[in-house]
């Protein structure tokens, strides 16, 4: 059977499973539509948020940002800043908003801060990272489609467009909840195999945690010693000890993928679905135990790979490879535009080296490592079918968790809560399915224009959750005299500032040309690239809403007992369903 | 009385949540923080197999720990608010 047919019939399976799941467990009231009526068991919980959670740029770019773009360990900073906000989520902030227990995070931000004005710009922030988040994995569904399904990349979106839409929209939280489990089960597998396969073949240990820190089979080299060594042979910088940027840079760029994490209201929302709050605490522990077999997967993959690849590259002569003995894998990937060689000094070999001038594999994409990956350790086409199958459930899981919190933050934020309170429980579910059918229309014309927007877009979401919503959970949380005044002007200030600075590298919308302020040398502030600059943008909402709830009046008694209830020991038997408490 | 007992108790469970909180976040920013990035070149100096010590944290090592982290502060919060609750009941015979 051919590759394609092979993959069509793989992914046409699991698209049935999903749709089978989705109609299964349509959501057939408001309460199943934004929390699936709070009765997920933890476990599930925990499985279904690391399918949300683990987007296509976890499954498909992490592995090359970290073994190419990052070399190695600069790479890092997504592995211990895409993790570690879990901790802050699972200690300061998932337990008490299930303890608050309504449906959304402008729900908490607009109650304690006594105001529609708060609650306004709290979905304002949650659109703003929210959409920029589902368009990149827009652009992944439609990567995946054109290489594995011989589509273009216009189709591959419109199919995936068609697909999300479909099920998010019929199944809400309660469709959107069991969809996710079985999607995590399939991109785990599509991850976690090749990498078995590789590690075997490499090292002889079939588990890659620990192939990454054994010596190659037959020999009693260190892997990483020999990449080490290999690496610095062609002119490239160690890969285990290579900073980005400076120590302060990887800093900041690994707080601020922390604070984001725990201020994605995609994720946050999850942890309304568990029967009570120790329910939610140990749910958080739970995705990070499902994240976790894929995030200390992803740095054996991505120095194994890296390691065939070099060795491809050189034949066993110690002379570079001749252009005439490529593998098939290579042509394949040349096909795709990922993969560009170039014999620029003609002497019919492919020079790889870290000098532009003499490198002559012009063009090597992150995502190829993990994408061509099965092909370069030459596994079983099914093998292959599989991954294509998990690249599509990572994107299509978080796109369908993403479109959800969209659409609660419009329906039940903006005209329940806010315009339109006589508004029936049928109207305002019609009203969420409208808004997410706008969100993916949306969604998907962005992820066509501008054409540079889709690439820039998953790592300024974060920055953009970094520097509004977390600061403003974790004072309403936590600080008593942060009052509504400090609230929305912090958010403002912390979002205003991230964007400037984003924008200001990198154009207005990500389109070249029109950055401001051009005779700027990049990374002037203390050497902190855009991406990471959230954690600034989160420092400075904090200093202007202690600054502002300092010099106006502090929050209303009612605040208080709210505080006090968020506070309160809950035994872990009894536990009001959301929207039962108060 | 009771009253008082009872916002005594109050507090001195905040408190402990507190401190919990705390010492599990000093735990999470020594492993990625300093662990893997401030002190990331003295502890490559040490091996652990292929690993370098500082690269294993960075890469490995850390994500375990966040795991630990969770579960840890999961289930000391639920006898910390299993206690709080049996006392309440035995305040109240």
């Amino acid at each position: 059977m051919s590759l394609t047919v092979l993959t069509y019939l793989v992914v046409g399976f699991t698209f049935a499973l999903y749709i089978g799941i989705a109609i299964a467990t349509r959501a057939s009231s408001t309460k199943d539509f934004y929390v699936a009526d709070g009765g997920v068991h933890p476990v599930a919980n925990g499985m279904a948020t690391a399918a949300d959670w683990m987007s296509a740029a976890s499954f498909i770019s992490m592995a090359g940002l970290i073994a190419l773009s990052y070399n190695g360990y600069g790479g890092s900073v997504f592995l211990m800043g895409w993790t570690g906000g879990y901790v802050l989520l699972a200690l300061l902030i998932a337990p008490y908003l299930r303890k608050y227990g309504k449906y959304t995070v402008p729900d908490f931000i607009g109650e304690r801060y006594y105001s529609d004005t708060a609650r306004v710009v709290a979905v304002i922030c949650l659109i703003l990272c929210s959409v920029t988040y589902v368009i990149g994995q827009m652009k992944g569904v439609g990567v995946a489609f054109s290489r594995f399904l011989e589509t273009d990349y216009e189709t591959g979106l419109g199919i995936g467009m068609f697909i999300v839409f479909f099920y998010a929209v019929l199944g809400g939280m309660k469709g959107i909840t069991y969809t996710q489990i079985a999607q995590y089960v399939v991109l785990i597998t599509a991850y976690t195999i090749p990498a078995i396969f590789i590690s075997l073949q490499l090292t002889g240990n079939p588990l890659p945690q620990l192939g990454l820190g054994s010596t190659l089979a037959g020999s009693d080299v260190y892997l990483l010693d020999k990449l080490d060594m290999i690496l610095v042979d062609l002119g490239f910088q160690e890969y285990t000890t290579t900073l980005r940027g400076s120590t302060l840079n990887m800093m900041a760029f690994t707080a601020s993928l922390m604070i984001g994490t725990a201020g994605l209201p995609h994720v946050i929302i999850r942890f309304f679905t568990v029967p009570s709050v120790a329910a939610a605490r140990r749910s958080a522990g739970w995705a990070l135990v499902f994240i976790a077999i894929l995030y200390t997967t992803a740095p054996a993959i991505a120095a194994m790979a890296r390691l065939n690849i070099v060795d491809t590259m050189q034949q066993s002569d110690g002379q570079a490879l001749l252009i005439e003995e490529k593998p098939a894998w290579f042509e394949n990937w040349e096909q795709t535009g990922l993969l560009q060689v170039e014999d620029l000094n003609g002497d019919g070999r492919i020079e790889y080296t870290a000098d532009p001038e003499t490198n002559e594999l012009t063009k090597l994409d992150n995502d190829i490592l993990v994408l061509a990956n099965p092909e370069i350790a030459q596994l079983p086409n099914w093998v292959i079918a599989l991954v294509a199958a998990g690249g599509l459930a990572a994107a299509l899981s978080t796109a369908a968790g993403l479109l959800l919190a969209i659409s609660s933050a419009i329906s039940h934020d903006l005209l329940k809560s806010t315009y339109m309170p006589s508004i029936s429980e049928k109207a305002e579910l019609r009203a969420s399915r409208i808004a997410m059918a706008a969100a993916v229309l949306g969604a998907g014309y962005l992820g066509l224009n501008p054409p540079g927007f889709a690439a820039g877009t998953v790592a300024l979401a974060f920055g953009l959750a970094a520097s509004s919503l977390f600061p403003a959970l974790l004072m309403g949380i936590f600080a008593r005299r942060v009052n509504r005044e400090g609230a929305v002007a912090g958010m403002l200030a912390g979002i205003s500032v991230t964007l400037l600075y984003v924008f200001q590298h990198k154009g207005i919308m990500f389109i070249p040309g029109t950055s401001f302020l051009g005779d700027m040398s990049p990374n002037w502030f203390f050497g902190i690239e855009p991406n990471a600059f959230g954690v600034v943008g989160a420092i400075v909402n904090f200093i202007v809403a202690f600054a502002v709830s300092r010099v106006s009046a502090p929050p209303p008694g009612e605040v208080e007992e709210l505080l006090e209830f968020l506070h309160e020991p809950s035994s872990a038997a009894s536990q009001p369903p959301p929207g039962a408490a108060h | 009385m009771a009253e008082d007992k009872k916002i005594e108790r109050r507090q001195r469970f905040a408190a402990r949540v507190r401190s919990l909180m705390l010492r599990l976040l000093v735990v999470w920013f020594v492993v990625s923080f300093g662990f893997g990035i401030l002190l990331v070149e003295p502890l490559n100096e040490i091996r652990l197999g292929g690993y370098k010590l500082g690269f294993w944290f960075a890469q490995q090592g850390s994500i375990f720990i966040f795991i630990a982290l969770i579960f840890a502060f999961s289930s000391v919060m639920t006898r910390l608010e299993r206690d709080y609750v049996d006392g309440e009941k035995e305040s109240g015979k």
